[in-house]
């Protein structure tokens, strides 16, 4: 199909920059777009009849590199060599 | 259903709008996958494993694994302090849960969900029938209504009798009345005759009685005592 309508998975390497120059950027798009992948990862590994510890465990994950990566200046301090 | 075009607003509704906006129906609802994305180790989806193969082969993610890991760790990256350990600690912790008690918490909740669908199945198994009951009746019902002109027969005869038995009904007692009048005419006629023929019988013994003179009593009282006379002398002689 068109460039602008198809997932992000199945765009190429080489048309991502194009692929960007047509998302919608405005607040509402923004907020569309998120909602979108919200609902495709639901529909992926939450909705299904025998899900395992998957669909959350990737969510935790997530998280947990999220708060490293908030918490980075912090944790810098407590680093055991000064020069690498 | 869904290769049915859209139902339009029909002319008795009163709708500005079709009633289906969107070619998609949403009953019956299309049922749920039976299994998730396939995960490896839990953690990374297996779209990056298949999106690096043709290049690296099977082992080509974990290097890069691998490598993304000494990178972060030599370069301080990831800092390992107390928290590391706590994490190592609760993975162990998690992944030994997982995997002992996983098939088992996973069976419960397939019962559970079995119970659902079984309630939820019968339920609608139960609407069919009762759907297909009211079928069964309608059309009985509709069977039965073709028998109606039987039915109105006998309503017609039944008023037909009774219009008769009114009829007749009417017709004897105009007959009862006729006739009593008539009897009482008759009656009038024998009363007056009787009246005449008693005053006339009065009236000639009146005359009669009158008419008889003394002298014809005498008369008469002799001419009876010899005929007694007469009879005793008879009788005397028979016996």
């Amino acid at each position: 199909g068109p460039l602008s309508e198809r997932p992000l998975m199945e765009v190429r390497l080489g048309e991502l920059h194009t692929w960007i120059s047509t998302c919608n950027f405005s607040p509402q798009g923004l907020l569309g777009a998120v909602q979108k992948a919200w609902s495709s990862y639901c529909t992926k590994y939450i909705h299904v009849r025998r899900g395992g510890p998957a669909g959350i465990s990737m969510l935790l994950a997530g998280y947990c590199l999220l708060s490293y990566g908030w918490n980075y200046q912090h944790l810098r301090q407590h680093r055991w060599r000064k020069y690498h | 259903l869904r290769a049915l075009p859209p139902p339009v607003a029909v002319g008795v509704l009163h709708t500005t709008r079709p009633l289906h906006s969107t070619q998609q129906c949403l009953a019956p609802v299309p049922p749920l996958p039976e299994k998730g994305g396939e995960v490896r180790h839990g953690l990374i989806p297996e779209e990056f494993f298949q999106f690096l193969y043709p290049k690296t082969g099977v082992t080509g993610p974990y290097m890069l694994g691998t490598g993304l890991l000494l990178y972060l760790l030599s370069k301080e990256l990831y800092v390992v302090n107390h928290e590391t350990v706590a994490a190592a600690c609760i993975l162990t912790v998690i992944i030994y849960g997982i995997k002992k008690f996983g098939p088992d918490v996973a069976a419960f909740a397939d019962k559970l969900n079995e119970e659902k669908m079984a309630a939820a199945l019968a339920m609608k198994n139960e609407a069919m029938q009762t759907l297909q009951k009211a079928i069964e009746e309608e059309k009985k019902e509709q069977w039965r209504a073709e028998g109606r002109n039987y039915l109105f027969d006998a309503k017609r005869n039944n008023i037909a009798m009774l219009l008769e038995a009114n009829y007749r009904e009417r017709l004897l007692m105009v007959y009862n009345e006729v006739k009593k009048r008539l009897d009482y005419q008759v009656a009038m006629q024998t009363l007056k005759r009787q009246k005449e023929q008693d005053h006339m019988i009065q009236w000639v013994e009146k005359n009669v009685v009158q008419s008889i003179t003394p002298q014809q009593q005498k008369e008469s009282i002799a001419k009876c005592i010899l005929d007694l006379k007469a009879l005793s002398k008879s009788a005397h002689a028979a016996v």
